[in-house]
């Protein structure tokens, strides 16, 4: 395969960005999933534990 | 037993500097390894006045060690406490001077302390000395609190510190002595940015490991941004550090790259040097400080998750947008154009998520002026990264790139955002560290707060006028259809504000100074005798913080 | 790995409640996050790699770019004098206050002269297209003033233009350029791209003194070099000074393309709208 700059520039306006675009979504899904509350509201309270 | 080591590896490479100044293949090279050998002459010394011949302590017991827990290692954050202070009056005085300098332009004395040299020093001392050890001290002490682990690597954290004040000192000598990549807020030449490798390696491994040892299974997420600060800074310093030496024994060399792909590199670690650096590193102390000053947990623990991901996501994106209407191809300006436009979002999300905290809690501003401060830089941090994507749009940009708007927008950042939430985190920390029921004074805590504010205001809007100004001046022709000014006319123009914002940067200083005096008082175990702040509350002000 | 699995699962689920302790998917959800939120190392290679992507998808294609470009007829290495009066320039910090790029608008070709192409910094390493003007842009400052005038400027600069907050250089005049071994520094920039050919590095000492001689014998530095500005610059023909130097380099910037009959397709990618 040839590496090319139109080749690059393809990739980076195509699946490139298709791809970051579901690792984000992803990330925020897995975040704002119902089962992630308690853990978030957990976590929220580790500075709070121990000085 | 101890100090043996340190002062014997100490004076050996102090000897090995003696030894590069006489091999030196150019002058710049020469004076720095004189620079060097000083330094470390010095740290001989001192470390040799501390060697402890006492002999191997006995080890302690098991239960004895079980008995003394938690072990933070907190006197090596003492020291960055107090480094961290001491560099940002440095960094604050040296811009006063270069904004004298450009006021009144006698006050430059050629060849060292000229602008062309001091103003690397300004930006590198308020963002690497001043920043960079607020950032290393308070990821070292929020790290170890929310992990409940001590510092990973024993000592390895006291060579993080002494070897970036090192970085610090080499880099600060070298602008003055004309040693200089010239390229912004990456100045330093190609040896001087080894080291900072090697000391930035070490503070991953110390960072890394104490994360790996936590007793708390969960990460909090300040931890994350810590992490991404460091691991990004590495990567961003080390691509565009890449260069070629003239010569191993010499100061000189050549960036790797060279014209627009020299220029985009350079604001992609640029950019992301304000991105992670100036922003994930501090939004990091933001997420822990703020909920401990306030003593509530942070707004909305999966927003910050979310704001960590779309803001990294972001920001590495952004650089372009220095560098519109060059001769960078249109298609990265755009892109640069458009994802910091999209910043706008986790940004506010950030800054929401950071003054929501105090919902419920409103009336503690009134007589926590830690609080408000902190509060404060996180208002700031919302108006210039609202200010950041509208400067990105191309007509905006067309006007403002070049002027002061920059320069004013710059400084509404790192003095608003992260000046003051440094403040904020050195009045909660010195107390603490040095075991004072509260700090010195409150009262002195409210008047830096008011005259910080007052100067970054003043410093703003006086930029806003002086940049718009001189970007109409510019462009602007006249009924003959030639310019309207010649260049030193719009020069001329910029004089009252220049004075003005030097007057600011005066305020600001004096703030930073109160501040010293006030943490030395603490340090040394005095309380001022002086009203609460906010009768209403008198049991609250009490014991700051909890 | 898979001996690890049961446990962190187990860990992962403190703290949940009953109904999502029972259900399946969340369990399975609840223990792939838990790898992200607990795993330090994988936290940092997924913040790692989210941070490379976009530097390589902006970065990586201008390494291609020189293929698409039309290369510029004129645009050489510098000359070993005038390499050294570069250095000063960044030794100096020029560049904070300076720019060397013309954006392609009305007032700065205006002001300043045809807007700046890619293709005129290619052997600059570093760049010093600055970010800004407290002074004015210096891509094209080449040929615009004379040496006499710049010899004066750097010395006093409100002597000839009084409004100016520029430092003075006086300093530079006094300074014997030092170039402890020319050849090595276009070595070095030969290392990283600049084609500086045999003769060019065989020559390096003799076009470095010869280039500020009045008197000398310019044919060869010339025949390297075209456009090269030769002869005293610092009013003091016997000796090269780092004014010299400097004056060399500021009196070349801008001069190497030949506006009059280059039309360079760049144009068509840099310029938009906005400019007129």
């Amino acid at each position: 395969m040839e590496l090319t700059y139109d080749a690059m520039r393809h990739f980076a306006d195509s699946w490139g960005l298709l791809g970051m675009l579901a690792f984000f979504l992803a990330a925020v899904l897995m975040v704002l999933r119902p089962g992630a509350r308690s853990r978030a509201e957990d976590a929220a309270q580790i500075p709070f534990k121990e000085d | 037993m101890r100090n043996q080591v340190e002062a014997f590896l100490v004076g050996v490479a102090a000897v090995l500097a003696l030894v590069l100044a006489g091999l030196a293949a150019d002058e710049g090279m020469r004076t720095h390894a004189w620079v060097l050998f000083g330094v470390l002459a010095i740290a001989t010394w001192f470390l040799l006045r501390r060697v402890d011949f006492s002999g191997a302590k006995t080890v302690p017991l098991r239960s004895e060690v079980a008995a003394t827990e938690p072990l933070y290692n907190d006197t090596v954050i003492r020291y960055g406490v107090i480094a961290t202070s001491a560099w940002g009056i440095v960094g604050f005085l040296v811009g006063i001077v270069v904004a004298l300098q450009l006021s009144f332009p006698d006050l430059n004395i050629e060849p060292w302390f000229n602008f062309g040299r001091m103003r690397p020093l300004h930006t590198s001392a308020v963002i690497f000395a001043f920043g960079g050890s607020a950032l290393i001290t308070t990821s070292f002490y929020v790290v170890q609190r929310t992990t409940r682990a001590s510092l990973f690597g024993g000592s390895l954290a006291w060579f993080v510190f002494w070897g970036y004040q090192l970085f610090i000192v080499l880099a600060a000598t070298g602008y003055l002595l004309g040693i200089t990549q010239s390229k912004e807020y990456a100045e330093p030449e190609w040896y001087v940015d080894l080291w900072l490798t090697i000391v930035w390696v070490a503070y991953l491994v110390v960072f890394v490991g104490t994360l790996v040892k936590r007793k708390e299974p969960h990460i909090y997420v300040a931890n994350w941004f810590f992490l991404s600060f460091i691991v990004t800074v590495a990567m961003l310093h080390v691509v565009n550090g890449l260069t070629m030496p003239v010569s191993l024994l010499g100061a000189k060399s050549y960036s790797a790259f060279s014209g627009v792909q020299d220029a985009l590199t350079q604001w992609w670690y640029g950019h992301n040097a304000v991105g992670f650096f100036l922003t994930a590193g501090f939004l990091g102390m933001m997420y822990y400080f703020i909920p401990k000053q306030a003593n509530r947990p942070v707004y909305s623990y999966r927003l910050s998750i979310i704001h960590f991901w779309s803001l990294i996501f972001l920001y590495i994106w952004a650089g372009p947008h220095h560098l519109h209407f060059t001769a960078l191809p249109d298609w990265a300006q755009t892109l640069g154009m458009v994802f910091s436009v999209m910043l706008w979002m986790p940004s506010w999300g950030g800054m929401i998520n950071g003054l929501m905290t105090l919902s419920g809690a409103w009336d503690k501003l009134r007589t926590d002026p830690i609080l408000r401060m902190l509060a404060m830089s996180v208002a700031f941090y919302g108006m210039s990264t609202f200010e950041g994507p509208m400067l990105s749009i191309k007509s905006v940009n067309g006007l403002s790139h070049y002027t002061d708007w920059t320069i004013g927008h710059v400084h509404s950042g790192a003095l608003g955002w992260n000046g003051m939430i440094t403040f904020g985190a050195l009045y909660y920390l010195t107390p603490k560290l040095w075991g004072r029921t509260r700090l010195y004074s409150l009262r002195l805590v409210n008047w830096h707060f008011w005259l910080a504010t007052l100067g970054i205001v003043i410093y703003a809007a006086v930029m806003w006028v002086s940049g718009i100004m001189q970007g109409l001046m510019w462009r602007e022709v006249g009924p003959d259809g030639f310019l309207a000014y010649s260049f030193v006319e719009t020069v001329q123009a910029m004089h009252p504000y220049y004075v003005a914002r030097a007057f600011a940067g005066i305020l600001f200083l004096s703030g930073a100074l109160i501040m010293a005096f006030n943490l030395y008082q603490t340090i040394r175990g005095r309380l001022r005798d002086e009203a609460p702040m906010g009768q209403s509350a008198i049991e609250g002000v009490a014991t700051p913080a909890e | 790995m898979s001996d690890k699995k049961p446990k962190k699962e187990n860990e992962a689920l403190d703290g949940a409640l009953p109904e999502v302790k029972a259900d399946p998917v969340a369990r399975g959800l609840l223990a792939n996050h838990g790898k992200i939120e607990r795993n330090a190392s994988l936290l940092l290679v997924l913040s790692l790699v989210v941070v490379t992507i976009g530097g390589i998808v902006e970065i990586a294609p201008l390494f291609w770019l020189e293929n698409t470009i039309e290369k510029v007829e004129g645009v050489r290495p510098y000359s070993p004098l005038e390499l050294a009066g570069r250095n000063i320039y960044v030794r100096e910090g020029c560049y904070v206050c300076h720019s060397q790029m013309i954006r392609p608008f009305r007032d700065e070709v205006e002001r300043y002269g045809h807007y700046s192409l890619a293709a005129e910094s290619i052997y600059d390493h570093p760049f010093q297209w600055g970010s800004k003007r407290t002074g004015p842009d210096l891509a094209r400052v080449g040929g615009r003033y004379s040496n006499e005038w710049h010899v004066q400027h750097m010395i006093e600069p409100r002597d000839v233009v009084p409004e100016s907050i520029m430092p003075s250089y006086s300093f530079l005049a006094d300074k014997e350029l030092v170039v402890e071994d020319p050849a090595a520094h276009m070595v070095a920039n030969r290392r990283v791209g600049v084609p500086y050919d045999d003769a060019m590095i065989e020559n390096a000492n003799a076009d470095l003194a010869v280039q500020a001689d009045p008197d000398g014998d310019w044919s060869g530095l010339l025949e390297r070099y075209p456009k090269a500005v030769t002869g005293d610059f610092d009013g003091d023909p016997s000796r090269v000074t780092e004014m010299d130097a400097l004056i060399a380099y500021l009196q070349m910037l801008g001069t190497l393309v030949d506006f009059s009959t280059e039309t360079p397709q760049q144009a068509a990618t840099t310029d938009d709208g906005e400019a007129s």
